[in-house]
């Protein structure tokens, strides 16, 4: 299984793969649409408000997912200098940071309707900005920084201080009183949100990860052809 | 085993990983007091050094039946079903604003029992259903 994301194997990757992958992933969007804005029923206080959660939960899942890839990911890389590793980490910034806004917006326009608030300064949301922010902080290393093996160390850095912050966002509204409410969904209990609305959540999961593995497979490739490029030219 | 250099590089990372836990950990306790976004009527009646002249944020549910709409002004009581805060405030409330629901109100404190509000949130709860699975509950908690 492993052996696949070697720089040879990804480059192989045929289109046949990708294609079967965008199919699936636009087969479990569309019927998630369809559930999260049709089927499902509104919620008893919310009202309708509550469909922005199909979009709001999988985004912030994978936001967090990615940055706790690159946390161990970068964790390795440091050791063990493994090159693909870094790669891999740096691949999957771009995808992970944009989920990160987009649940910090989808989370605002929730927001208004329902607390009264765009924004507020409580630990689950401040968090989350936290977040975002590392991982600007951690593309803009690989963007800005010229020589490899310094933005390489400077990004790893990063991004294990980052997800240092991962168990606070999720924990935040354990241990602290705060504006958002606690999880719905957690593995030591059942969960709190209607199985009308459960289902078409889980199908959103799924196609926002299968999106994610498309984006982070492409960026990969391109990143494994950019390397290889740059290790001939400089023994030309 | 393991070269020296790379024993080197997992010493620096456990440290890194420690130091940063150690300084997150310490920070996040040294602003305990900001990090909570609001205080059960409970935690401030336990709470020593309160300011009445700070703005603070009060949480808890908004107490069943307690809830008199005036013309100008609206009174509740918040309670954490151990301590009662009464909340005075002038202005509209938001929508999912009701009694027996979660409620942050901002503003400050009278005395320890009375509450002058200038905004009111509406906090959710981590419960999702359809009107009609709520409905039924609700018949089957009166029976």
């Amino acid at each position: 299984m492993f052996k696949n994301f070697f720089p040879n194997k990804i480059l192989s990757f045929s289109n046949k793969l990708f294609n079967f992958l965008t199919v699936l992933m636009l087969l479990f969007i569309f019927v998630g649409l369809i559930y999260a804005l049709f089927l499902s029923p509104p919620d008893f206080t919310q009202g309708d408000s509550v469909r922005i959660m199909y979009v709001h939960v999988p985004a912030s899942f994978i936001a967090l997912g990615c940055f706790g890839f690159m946390g161990i990911a970068s964790i390795c890389a440091l050791i063990f200098k493994i090159k693909i590793l870094s790669l891999m980490a740096k691949s999957i910034a771009p995808v992970g940071s944009v989920f990160a806004l987009v649940s910090i917006v989808t989370g605002s326009l929730w927001g208004k309707p329902t607390w009264g608030t765009w924004w507020v300064w409580d630990a689950r949301l401040t968090s989350m900005l936290i977040l975002f922010i590392f991982y600007i902080a951690y593309i803009s290393v690989w963007k800005f920084v010229d020589n490899y093996e310094k933005a390489n160390r400077v990004s790893s850095i990063i991004a294990i201080i980052g997800s240092l912050n991962l168990p606070v966002i999720k924990y935040s509204v354990d241990w602290w009183n705060t504006l958002h409410q606690t999880s719905s969904i957690t593995l030591t209990s059942a969960p709190t949100i209607h199985y009308t609305m459960l289902i078409p959540l889980i199908i959103m999961i799924i196609g926002a990860v299968i999106y994610t593995l498309i984006i982070f497979l492409m960026r990969y490739k391109t990143e494994i052809m950019k390397f290889k490029l740059d290790k001939r030219n400089k023994e030309n | 085993m393991l070269s020296k250099k790379i024993r080197t590089r997992i010493v620096f990372t456990t440290f890194l990983l420690l130091a940063s836990i150690l300084v997150v950990f310490i920070v996040l306790k040294s602003l305990e007091e900001n990090v909570v976004y609001f205080f059960s009527p409970t935690e401030l009646y336990n709470k020593e050094d309160i300011s009445f002249n700070k703005k603070i944020r009060i949480g808890g549910l908004v107490k069943d039946g307690s809830v008199i709409n005036n013309q100008t002004s609206i009174n509740f009581i918040v309670t954490d079903l151990n301590n009662e805060i009464i909340v005075s405030y002038k202005g509209s409330v938001p929508n999912l604003f009701s009694e027996g629901k979660g409620v942050v109100a901002e503003g400050k404190l009278k005395d320890k029992k009375y509450f002058i509000a200038d905004k009111i949130l509406a906090k959710h709860d981590e419960n999702y259903m359809p009107p009609e699975v709520n409905k039924i509950l609700k018949k089957i908690k009166e029976q």
